[in-house]
């Protein structure tokens, strides 16, 4: 009986860290559609470009691990102000499907620039952690783990405390809520959508470089932002607290069906799980936890 | 449309018919000679590429209904070809049941599933149906590895060569008929569905869901009725994809492949029949285009010579995808119109 509590507690645990990855990533999303209505389906390269990014970073030009990560956040907040302005304009004002489809675009894109540019090899990366597990009250986490959770903890807060009560926050905020009524307050939303898209694709970068401490680095790493829908949809398209409560909890439930049901069906149902509960969840409650509710009857 | 000048119409029949002037169908039918002669002219290489295109543009001509006519997102038309092809794969096979049987039994379970995909979807829009197919399509990509007893799991299937009532279609040249046959019916099919009532309610509610609605037209039947067409469809060039490559295997159908249908109806221009027949074949022909530009290319930059990859073609179809949104909304089929009303119109700009 104690043996299979502290088991349910392991697989919490290691949900959490998963959930909190879950939930880093899911904030990216939720910043965009929050402001510019747009799901941003290059979201997964992003992070996997990050990380290789600071993988060869490091390793090829010796930078440490500290400054390889400061550069590659910065180079990502560049490449969201030029995918806002190059990309995502002439879009406004387009049918929703368009919007999608460009993105999907250069989603596929990204990818396949950085296959040929990286190479389709998987890296092992430098973790700076140390590698000797920690024992919390018999439940056991990497040290990268708890990083994990340290850091995402420490962004929300960073991410709660700008919205809350910085100027340009403020402004996002506003924007968010209703754009021609921004505008006539006389704030530029073209700037608000720039530092959107900035701010996403640095949670982006963060994500991946803490990702490529936990998985191997190569270009399957993008699959982690579409396992990220789930969270998103759980949260509610729109909630940045929803981002962060459902992917903790679709990391919850995928570690602990994985934990579960792997022994009894076979290997592989962890990887499925977050997509039937995407289905579960559109089918019963299309808006999630937090989202907003457009009521339309057809 | 311009219009030629002389040519009048008296009817609504006149105005929906198929061929609308005489020089359409005297062209037609040149067009489809050529093709019908193609063994005799061209080289094998150019008919295995049309062979391509048959598969591509049925295919396109499915997700072209669903997308581009009643404004449903999918990002699981992969799937449905998938399941199409599987079908055709296991039943030709492992079962030996005649191609006929086959091809209708790819369209008929795939639109089933299809159907059954619809229902659900039908309370979804924009964002959140282009999440629930893809979840879908990833679902289906799932099961075709993981279901080893049925699909072969990674190992995939062969099948069979086909022959019609004893008559083996054992060669690229052969099959060709096949496969051009069954595109012409198809395309003939989606244009006559079209430009019937049932097309128009499609139309409908891609333009306006609630109007449509007002006006009288059962959203939940028709919503339904163009996934389960549309998916029809994609399991009939799934089995024609079997028949042609004698075989499947799960990495043919990923996401990618679904984004690659996307990309055709894109480029060829959304909501029309002849786009999809444009776009399907264009985006067959980029990979050689591309392999032709690194030919070109080595020439002049040695370093270059040997760096051609699998990905510069997805670059490019993203590549595409991203100018024809920005720039050119209506696709090729836009610019094909454009250009045959400026000859049409000559020496006056309207």
């Amino acid at each position: 009986m104690e043996k299979t509590i502290l088991h349910f507690f392991q697989l919490f645990a290691s949900g959490i860290a998963v959930g909190c990855l879950y939930a880093l990533i899911a904030l990216g999303f939720v910043l965009i559609i929050k402001a510019t209505d747009i799901l941003n389906f290059a979201h997964g390269e992003i992070i996997m470009i990050s990380a290789l990014l600071c993988y060869f970073l490091i390793t090829k030009f010796h930078f440490s691990f500290l400054s390889a990560a400061a550069l590659t956040i910065v180079i990502a907040a560049l490449l969201g102000v030029l995918t806002e302005r190059v990309i995502l304009r002439p879009m406004l004002g387009e049918p929703i499907f368009s919007v999608i489809m460009i993105t999907i675009g250069l989603s596929i894109f990204l990818r396949s620039l950085a296959g040929i540019t990286f190479g389709h090899d998987n890296y092992v990366f430098p973790s700076p952690f140390p590698k000797e597990p920690v024992h919390i009250g018999g439940i056991t986490l990497s040290m990268t783990q708890i990083w994990v959770i340290i850091c995402t903890a420490l962004l929300v807060a960073v991410f709660f405390i700008f919205f809350k009560y910085s100027r340009m926050g403020l402004a996002m905020r506003g924007t968010a809520n209703d754009q021609e009524a921004a505008l006539l307050m006389g704030i530029s939303t073209k700037r608000v959508f720039a530092m959107v898209w900035a701010i996403s694709f640095v949670s982006a970068a963060i994500a991946g470089i803490f990702l490529a401490n936990i998985m191997v680095v190569n270009i399957g790493l993008t699959f982690t932002a579409i396992s990220a829908f789930p969270a998103i949809i759980l949260g509610g398209l729109e909630s940045i607290p929803g981002a962060i409560i459902g992917g903790l909890a679709i990391g919850v439930i995928e570690n602990l069906v994985g934990g579960y049901l792997d022994p009894v069906i076979g290997g592989g149902v962890k990887d499925v799980t977050p997509f039937v509960v995407l289905f579960l969840i559109l089918m019963f409650k299309p808006y999630g936890l937090f989202g907003k509710e457009e009521i339309e009857r057809v | 449309m311009a219009l030629r000048s002389k040519t009048f119409r008296e009817s609504y029949y006149e105005d929906i018919k198929l061929f609308q002037t005489i020089w359409s169908r005297f062209w037609m039918a040149i067009f489809c000679v050529i093709l019908a002669t193609l063994p005799l002219w061209g080289n094998p290489y150019i008919v295995f590429l049309i062979n391509l295109s048959c598969i591509a543009v049925v295919a396109a001509l499915g997700l072209n209904l669903l997308v581009g006519y009643t404004g449903q997102i999918s990002i699981a038309h992969a799937a449905f070809v998938a399941i199409g092809a599987y079908t055709t794969a296991i039943l030709s096979s492992k079962v030996g049941l005649p191609f006929w049987f086959c091809l209708l039994a790819s369209g008929v379970l795939s639109g089933a599933i299809g159907c059954a995909l619809g229902f659900p979807c039908l309370r979804l829009k924009g964002l959140y149906l282009a999440m629930a197919t893809m979840s879908f399509s990833v679902v289906v990509e799932h099961v075709l590895i993981t279901w080893e007893k049925v699909t072969g799991g990674v190992r995939g299937i062969h099948v069979q060569k086909i022959s019609i009532f004893g008559f083996p279609l054992d060669s690229d040249n052969k099959i060709l008929y096949f496969l051009l046959i069954l595109t012409a019916l198809m395309i003939l099919g989606i244009k006559n569905l079209v430009r019937t009532r049932v097309g128009r309610a499609f139309i409908a509610i891609r333009d306006r869901d609630i109007a449509a609605e007002v006006i009288g037209v059962n959203i939940t039947v028709y919503k339904v009725m163009a996934f389960t067409i549309s998916s029809f469809v994609a399991g009939i060039s799934g089995a024609m994809y079997a028949y042609t490559m004698g075989y499947v295997h799960p990495e043919h159908f990923t996401v990618l492949l679904s984004i690659q249908y996307l990309a055709m109806i894109i480029v060829g221009g959304l909501g029309t029949i002849l786009g999809s027949v444009f776009g399907a074949v264009f985006i067959v022909l980029v990979p050689e285009m591309i392999k032709a530009l690194f030919r070109f290319l080595a020439f002049l930059i040695p370093v270059l010579k040997g760096k051609y990859s699998e990905e510069w073609n997805i670059a490019t179809f993203g590549l595409l995808i991203i100018l024809f949104l920005i720039f050119e909304a209506e696709g090729l089929n836009g610019i094909w119109r454009r250009i045959k009303n400026s000859f049409k119109n000559w020496p006056f700009t309207y």
